[in-house]
């Protein structure tokens, strides 16, 4: 009998070897390392990670670190200011562009080409433009305005809406995209009728359109989040921080911990309080895309 | 072509033609256009600043175009501009991303085309729950991650080499890749693999001989997205590599925000414009496939 029928795991044998790499991945790297960091962020490992128990101390230690708060409070504007603007802004360029205009390959081209180039050199230019003696404020004074002030990256109180603007310019052409193609797939009919109607073309925007966007604004707001619970390039270049700890973001802390202060436990707590940030947007969203309708593929 | 003397000439046909003037266009063009030239600015603003001399930009304004051209920053923010000790420029973090860039990219896009090409026709039990897991993977912050995997390379030996890091690279464009080859595959007629197999091919045959030729478009897709992606990465380069080994975004960042040194705002511009232009030339020559890489990823999830 056996030789007849060879055995389960070497059936369909090539496809098993061809999903090693995955099967390494996510169970290794991504549960294995998720597993590992949150275990170790229990322990008050230094320089190199160590099994000594601390119970929930790394985290009491976390929450009473003013840079940690500040990182937190900073992550809290950055996000939901660059989620409220980037998708007012994405939505209405998208609109806009869906009026049967001109030149719609180069006007979208422009609008998003930030979105190809890296956080540092996004970063980099802002500080450039953002620079008080040479950039935006100085032009503006040179034009007769000798009191204008706009020198974002050099006062802590506001340091953070001038890394608001480069996430803003880098990432609203994505949105754009998206919402555009969101637009494209609803049926011409629905305009036809809302037409026939009478209603206006806002309220029909409002109350017809992007309530049927519903999935394009669920995948886009899950993107958008997820970039910037990560968001830590742009902040090192543009403002490493600075001034002081103003522009401090989570991603940041965790590195500076992990590779500067050889704080590993630090950094293992913080990093899984990211994790929970994320969980807690992205198991909602799982659970209401796919849980109730496991039959879609 | 089509056949135009046969078609009835009764005068113009669909519908009026707008007025190109009204105030509807001159709204909507006007603001498109001020938005579009909010978003072109800094691409100016680096490029002009980094052909001007320094005491012109001391006295200029930052708008206004260059009186005088001069390339003497881009040759040394290629081969001169410091960081800390060394003074070698972006030439070495060039040639460093373009050794991490290529292999990450080939040998990401080979394991995820072929385990797309696995999930979609040669499903075996388990198969989707790993895939699942993958998925999920993908949302999960990177700083949960790094040290972990900085204790896996070291136990390989990798920890701090180019080879460590396109290892890095190919596990996390994994979720995404496989994701796209998986639901473009999916999306090919069935009957082409089944006759394949009716033929007599295996696995890989079938894979090399029916499935990549019929794939063309999605694999540029996907060396797209991944070129731009590695080589704007700089977390991973600076947790992995070691300062010999550092990418270019990371050399980028060292040189201008060196605290040594009088700062040069021409070499800074010149360097940063260096370390973008090979993902923008990637985006202004692809055009729609970049957006199709980007939307593929996004709109069907």
């Amino acid at each position: 009998m056996s030789s007849t029928r060879p055995n389960q795991l070497f059936r369909n044998k090539s496809a098993k070897i061809a999903a090693i790499p995955m099967i390494v991945t996510a169970l290794l790297v991504f549960v294995g390392g998720t597993i590992w960091t949150v275990v170790y962020s229990f322990t008050n490992s230094g320089l190199l990670p160590r099994l000594q128990w601390v119970g929930l101390d790394q985290y009491e230690r976390l929450w009473a670190t003013r840079k940690w708060l500040v990182s937190i409070e900073n992550l809290a504007i950055y996000g939901l200011c660059m989620l409220v603007l980037v998708f007012v802004i994405g939505f209405i360029l998208a609109a806009l562009i869906d009026q049967k205009i001109r030149f719609e390959d180069t006007i979208r081209t422009v609008i998003l080409y930030p979105y190809a180039l890296s956080f540092v050199v996004t970063g980099l230019v802002w500080q450039w433009m953002l620079n008080p003696e040479f950039g935006v404020q100085k032009v503006v004074r040179g034009w007769g305005w000798e009191s204008f002030t706009f020198d974002p990256l050099y006062s802590a109180d506001i340091a953070i809406y001038g890394v608001l603007i480069a996430g803003i310019w880098q990432g609203s052409g994505l949105v754009m995209v998206l919402m555009l193609a969101g637009l494209r797939g609803i049926d011409q009919d629905v305009w036809k009728a809302s037409r026939v109607d009478g209603i206006p073309t806002w309220k029909a925007y409002i109350f017809v359109i992007i309530p049927m966007m519903r999935p394009v604004f669920v995948t886009t707001l899950v993107i958008v989040v997820t970039g910037i619970v990560k968001i830590y390039d742009l902040i090192v270049a543009q403002t490493g921080g600075g001034p002081g700890i103003s522009t401090e973001v989570p991603a940041k802390y965790v590195y500076d911990m992990m590779f500067q202060a050889n704080n590993l436990g630090q950094g293992f707590a913080a990093s899984t309080m990211m994790l929970v940030t994320v969980a807690l947007i992205v198991i909602p969203w799982a659970i209401l895309e796919f849980g109730g309708s496991k039959h879609r593929d | 072509m089509i056949d135009i003397t046969s078609a009835p000439l009764t005068g113009p046909q669909g519908p009026k033609p707008r007025k190109s003037f009204s105030r509807r266009n001159i709204f909507l063009y006007g603001t498109l256009i001020t938005i579009a030239l909010f978003y072109a600015l800094p691409l100016y603003v680096m490029f002009i600043t980094s052909l001007k001399g320094m005491p012109e930009i001391r006295l200029g304004n930052v708008f206004s175009p260059p009186l005088e051209v001069t390339f003497q920053p881009w040759v040394k923010a290629w081969s001169e501009a410091c960081t800390g000790l060394t003074c070698n420029g972006l030439s070495t973090g060039f040639w460093n991303s373009v050794q991490i860039t290529i292999p990450s990219v080939v040998l990401s896009i080979i394991i995820a085309s072929v385990n797309g090409y696995a999930l979609s026709n040669w499903k075996f039990k388990g198969a989707d729950a790993f895939f699942t897991i993958l998925i999920f993977g993908a949302f999960i912050p990177y700083q949960v991650m790094l040290y972990p995997i900085v204790i896996m390379l070291r136990e390989v030996g990798l920890y701090g080499s180019l080879g460590g890091l396109v290892l890095v690279h190919t596990v996390f464009g994994m979720p995404i890749l496989t994701l796209l080859f998986r639901n473009y595959f999916t999306s090919l007629p069935e009957e082409l693999f089944k006759a394949a197999r009716v033929d007599g091919a295996r696995f890989w045959a079938i894979y090399a001989k029916v499935m990549v030729p019929m794939s063309l478009p999605i694999f540029t897709v996907a060396v797209i997205l991944q070129v731009t992606g590695i080589w704007n990465d700089f977390l991973f380069g600076v947790v992995y590599t070691s300062p010999d080994n550092y990418p270019m975004t990371v050399s980028l960042n060292n040189i201008v925000n060196s605290t040594q040194g009088v700062k040069e705002y021409n070499v800074n511009m010149a360097a940063t414009i260096l370390t973008g232009l090979v993902p923008l030339s990637i985006y202004f020559v692809s055009g729609r496939l970049f957006v199709r890489g980007i939307a593929a990823g996004a709109v069907k999830g």
